[in-house]
Order: C-alpha cells, then structure tokens, then sequence
C-alpha cells in the first residue's frame, strides 16, 4: 500500500503526467502517445474515445505496463497510482499491483481466455496470486463472483472451458476475473465491440453494477461516442496520439469546442434525426512515422484550419465550464510565447 | 428542399415503381454431419421461411444480430449458395434453379458488396485489374477504352486516377471498400446487395462511405440490400427494413414507422439498446435476458420466446406468422 504517500480522498486515484509511449520501428523511436496528461478520480468512469492508431489503446497499456517488450516502451512522464509513480517499478512489485489494484479487460474475451484451462481455475489463479486464500476458498469465491456477474448456474460453468460460453458469457468471465480481488481501477479496452447490441447492453449495465457496488474507477477505451455517453462522466477525445479535448459527458456533447470532435459527433447516424447527408472528414490520420511536430496534428484535415495551426502547437488548456480543448480556435489554447505574436498581428491589422 | 420533403418525394416516387426482386419463402439449411459416414444428422436452419420483396431504386435494409441468418439471406439472394426451398424472381424472372451458364448471365446485374476490405481484395492482383475482372468475364473490350472506363469509374467512387497501378495494401481501409464499390458498379448492376459494408471502418471513414452509396444510387439508379448489425446505420440508408431473429423476418416496415413504432418485443428491445451519443437521453433499457439460442436447435414456437419480455403461453407452442398489422408494417408476433 502506498498509504504513506499520503492518498486521502482528494489526490486522483490515478495522475498520468506527460506520458510519452514510443514504439521502436527500424531501430528509431516513434511516439505513438505524446504528452498525454490525465487524472482519474475516484468512483469515476473515464471514456477515451478516438478512432484506431489514435493511441488509446497504447496508452492504456502503458499504464498497466504490458507494452510489447523491447518493441514499445515508456519514454516520458509519471503515472501515480494513489500518490506512487508505478512507471519506474521493477516487474515484481508491478505483478502485485496488476489484478489486485488495477485490471484490465480486453476486446476479445476468446482471446484473453486460455482455452485448456475450466473457468474456474482462471478466476481461482488471480485470487490465489494476490490473496492468502486455500483453492477451495478460492473456488467458492469464483463461483460466488461468477454469480455477481450474472452467469447462470454458476457452479456448474467453473468446471467448464472457455469456448462452452457465447461471447457474452466470456465477457462476463473477464470481468469477474477482473474485479475478483476488488480492484480500485478497472481499464476496460473495448470491452463490447466484439458483441451484439442487446449483449452489449447487458455488459455495460454489469459493468456500471459492478463499478457501483466496488467503488471502482473505470478507464472506458472506446471508438463509440454512444457507449461513452451512456456509461461516462468525463470523456477524454484523442487523436494521433494526443489529448485534443477533455470535458464532463454532458458537456462534450452538448458543447463539443475541438473540430475534430465535432466532425466526429455529426458523422454518426443517429435513430432520431433524418439526415441526407453525414458529416465526413477528409484525408488520413497523418503516419506515426510522418508525424507533424509543430503545430495541431489535425490541421491538414481540419475545415477550420488557419495558416497558424501549421506552426503553432495547441496547448490543451480549460477553455470554460471545465472543458479543455487543445485548438488555436481558442486564446487559451496559444502558447504563451506565441499568443504575444498573435495579438500584436491582430493589433497590426487593426491598425491597417 | 428540406430533408423532410426530400424524403417525402422519395417515398411517394418509390411506391409508384415495381418490385425488381421478390422472395417468396425462401429457405435455406446447412446440413449437420456426424458420425462416422459423415450423415446428416440435422440442420442448421440460417435461413427460416422469409418472404419480401424489393422495388426498384428503394435500399431494403436487413437488420440483426450475428447468426440472426441476413448474411446467408443476402448471399442465397445473389445465388452465391443454392436455396434449400423457396423462389427468387428477379425483374419476372425466376432465378431459384438457374446454373452454369445462365446464372452467370443473370448475375451481370447483381452485385456485391463485402464486409472485410482487407479479405475481399486480391493482394496480387493490380485494383485496375480487380475492377476490370468481372467486364471481361462478360465482354471482349478494347484495352484502352476499358483502362479509360476504369479510372472514370475510380474517380467516381472518390479515389485518384493513379489507383489503377496500386495493390490492396497500398490504402487505407476506407479507400478498400471504395475499390470494391467501384468493382461492384464496373458492370453497372441493377442490384447491389451490401453486405456490412462500413462495419470493419473508424466512424470518419464510414460517414464518406455510407454518402458515396447513397450518391451512386441515385446516379446509376441503383437498388440495394443493405445488410448491418447496426441499426442506426440501418436506418440512415435504409427506406424499408426487415428485422431478422433466428433466421425468421420478425417484423417489416418502413423506416420511419419501424423507429416510431416498433410493434414486434425483439424490434423494440434492439432498438431500446442502442447507445444514443446523447448523456441527456440516458433511458432504462430494456435489457434481454440471455443469448440467442443456437439456430441449430431453435426453441419450438415464436424463435424469440425464451427472451421475450411480454411472452404468454401460445407463444411457446405456435409459431407466429409474418402478417401485415397496420398498412405497410408487417410482423409475427402473437400480440397483434
């Protein structure tokens, strides 16, 4: 426990600071997560939207550490869990914070799931990792989570395999894996976008139960802006690589202020409204490789786009009703150094 | 002109046009082997008893869950797989026990559509030549013109003339799916039938795809059958919609009255579970118990019972048939 750190209820249960992620190609890095800055607080469910190659979904497993090893890693930054920078911590004392503080689930509940071991023995292995529980104790405990994620006939499904199950069902394994050793942080990456609208409903409701019933933070990882509105409090928008814009649920979608995010909320059909025609966004996502350096990131796609979104880095700053944004749209959003030329060319034009 | 009018006008001008392809009780069943000799021991029936029809120029939308059968549905259409009972006619013509030859020929004018971008492209092959294939199964052409022919179709379809000389690996997912719409259109089709075609794609990129059909059909005067598991996809494409549940066409309706009105218990739960991109509209869900049983040994009765929130008994014991329960909206459910 870090509880010398002195982790009352006001710091973050969760700081990322400056995290930088880059992945090795051809022997150079790249960043594929690029200054990102965050705070999860407690009992709060966190949405990260953004499409794919956005980094979402590196950022995640940053924080978890389970970044391809020698391929991707961690080049900047802090991550505090509870008042502890976990970024620099050996791989033991990480293992004894993964699964027991935070856990994870992933997309794929078949894939996550090892297909020669009973489902029982699964749930039983994180418990007995973390706590001094006998296997049977454990095996009680796994049926009786098992039923806490609403699995039918829960005592007969530990003795079972993982393709026994539909795709749902695994899911629900997952997260009663996930939350057995009552986790303060769940990150869930795309935990239903492999299943069925009705399935997905059933998950996202256990999930919002279950995040209820263990005061747990969730980190939502989704390119779904009906799933983020539906389960979030905050929602954070990425694209290549950075935070573009950050605000309370309600707001981000009553007020959305980065184009981008706007573009992207005009783009879904939605059963409401008739619409002729979507909202596109021309061009590519720019390459890891070919990544602009200076300047917003969006700029070449960007309808709004001026000739200073080319050279001049938006910062991602509060930009009213605790809704940050990173676009030179907004004064905030100049750097400071910048913002001095920016007034005294608007001044010049005046003059003009 | 509003988009209201427009839709009213699209309405009014398709009622007036006839049916280009009509299902009658189409069946389709993949036999299940066992035993030592391979015997069939029973079947899978993916695709139940479904009847309906489409008029030229509308998009039919088909919706449901995976397994619900609209995959087999939309190939057994194409005669992609051979029906196991039913009839298909298209413009009059019965096109259920065509082979060989003939079929080739009736398949000039239906087209498809596929779900994976990635798979559905030949990696060897030059787009070019991916495109240039289905004409030349049909016609001798002239290589210049054809080549002429091609980069105009390719630039309609939104991609640069220079496509023509790159391979499948050199685009985006996106632009994927734009070749294999510009392949589907290369023998100017009178049927399209879209099989999940913007499901494997980011939002920004489906939004394009989803306007670049929507604009074609109107140039080439185009009918689709669009597949999806996205209802809300469904619905922005879509003039009717069929609802499909374990291979059965539970309800049929026009777009708008399926959305204000669902009538059938399954309708009203798929579309109560879709996440709205709306926090002030957060609703209580009515949220299905259970999965959706196995198509190979469906519950006897209404194929939804098990799950139905409102089931009474008949509905275990009889099967309800598809029946029109208000003008142009039909469904099979015992409540009505």
């Amino acid at each position: 426990m870090s509880a010398m750190f002195g982790s009352n209820e006001n710091t973050p249960l969760l700081r990322v600071k400056n995290l930088q992620t880059g992945f090795k190609i051809e022997g150079d890095y790249y960043n594929a997560v690029e200054s990102v800055s965050f705070d999860v607080k407690r009992k709060q469910i966190v949405g990260v939207v953004g499409e794919s190659g956005c980094g979402k979904s590196v950022m995640s497993l940053s924080i978890m550490q389970l970044l391809p090893e020698g391929i991707g890693k961690i080049r900047g930054g802090e991550i505090e869990f509870e008042g502890e920078n976990i970024s620099k911590l050996s791989d033991k004392r990480m293992n004894s914070i993964r699964g027991k503080d935070i856990s994870m689930i992933f997309q794929e509940p078949m894939t996550s799931l090892n297909p020669v071991f009973t489902i029982g023995y699964q749930i039983a292995e994180v418990i007995l990792n973390h706590e001094n529980l006998t296997k049977k104790e454990a095996r009680l405990r796994s049926v009786s989570l098992l039923k806490q994620v609403g699995i039918p006939r829960a005592e007969q499904i530990v003795t079972e395999y993982p393709h026994q199950l539909s795709g749902g069902m695994r899911q629900r394994v997952m997260i009663a894996m996930a939350i057995a050793c009552q986790p303060k942080l769940l990150i869930a990456d795309e935990p239903t976008t492999a299943l069925d609208v009705t399935v997905q409903a059933q998950i996202l409701e256990l999930l919002k139960g279950v995040q209820e019933a263990n005061d747990m933070s969730i980190i939502l990882i989704t390119h779904d802006l009906g799933v983020v509105a539906e389960i979030c409090d905050e929602v954070l928008v990425m694209y290549a690589g950075k935070i573009i814009e950050r605000a309370p649920v309600e707001e981000l979608f009553a007020a959305p202020k980065h184009p981008y995010t706007e573009l992207l909320m005009k783009a879904i059909p939605k059963m409401d409204e008739e619409v002729e025609k979507l909202a596109t966004i021309e061009g590519l996502v720019p390459s890891v490789i070919n990544m602009p350096q200076v300047g917003c990131r969006f700029a070449n796609r960007c309808p709004k786009a001026m000739p200073e979104c080319m050279t001049v880095t938006p910062q991602l700053v509060d930009v009213g009703h605790e809704h940050e944004a990173a676009c030179l749209l907004f004064d905030e959003s100049w750097p400071a150094d910048r913002k001095r030329d920016k007034d005294r060319d608007r001044e010049g034009v005046t003059a003009l | 002109m509003t988009t209201r009018d427009f839709i009213q006008d699209r309405i009014d001008h398709l009622d007036n046009r006839e049916n280009l392809l009509e299902i009658h009780n189409l069946k389709k069943y993949y036999p299940v082997t066992g035993g030592f000799f391979k015997r069939t021991i029973g079947n899978v029936k993916a695709v139940d008893d479904i009847s309906f029809a489409l008029r030229r120029g509308e998009t039919f939308g088909l919706v449901g869950e995976s397994g619900c059968g609209k995959s087999t549905a939309g190939r057994t259409i194409l005669r992609l797989m051979k029906p196991t009972d039913g009839k298909i006619i298209f413009e009059g013509k019965d096109i259920t026990r065509l082979s060989g030859a003939k079929l080739q020929r009736a398949r000039r004018d239906f087209q498809m559509v596929f779900q994976d971008p990635y798979a559905s492209l030949n990696p060897m092959q030059m787009v070019g030549d991916i495109i240039a294939e289905p004409i030349l199964n049909y016609e001798k052409r002239n290589k210049q013109e054809l080549e002429a022919e091609i980069k105009a179709l390719l630039k309609r379809v939104g991609l640069p003339e220079e496509a023509y000389y790159k391979y499948a690996h050199e685009f985006s997912g996106g632009q994927r799916q734009r070749v294999g719409i510009a392949r589907a259109l290369a023998l100017h089709p009178k049927l399209i039938v879209a099989d999940e075609p913007v499901s494997a794609l980011d939002v920004s990129v489906q939004s394009q795809v989803l306007n670049l059909l929507k604009e074609l059909q109107i140039e080439f005067d185009l009918t689709y059958l669009f597949i999806a598991h996205d209802l809300s996809v469904v619905k922005h494409m879509s003039d009717r919609i069929g609802v499909m549940y374990l291979g059965n066409l539970v309800e049929l309706a026009s777009n708008k009255d399926l959305y204000k009105e669902p009538l059938h218990p399954y309708t009203q739960a798929l579309i109560s579970a879709i996440p709205e991109p709306n926090p002030a509209k957060r609703k209580e869900r009515i949220v299905l118990k259970g999965d959706v049983p196995s198509p190979q040994n469906p519950p006897t009765g209404c194929p939804f019972h098990t799950r139905c929130p409102v089931a009474m008994e008949v509905c275990s014991q009889e099967k309800p048939a598809l029946a029109e329960v208000r003008p142009g909206h039909q469904v099979a459910c015992h409540l009505y």
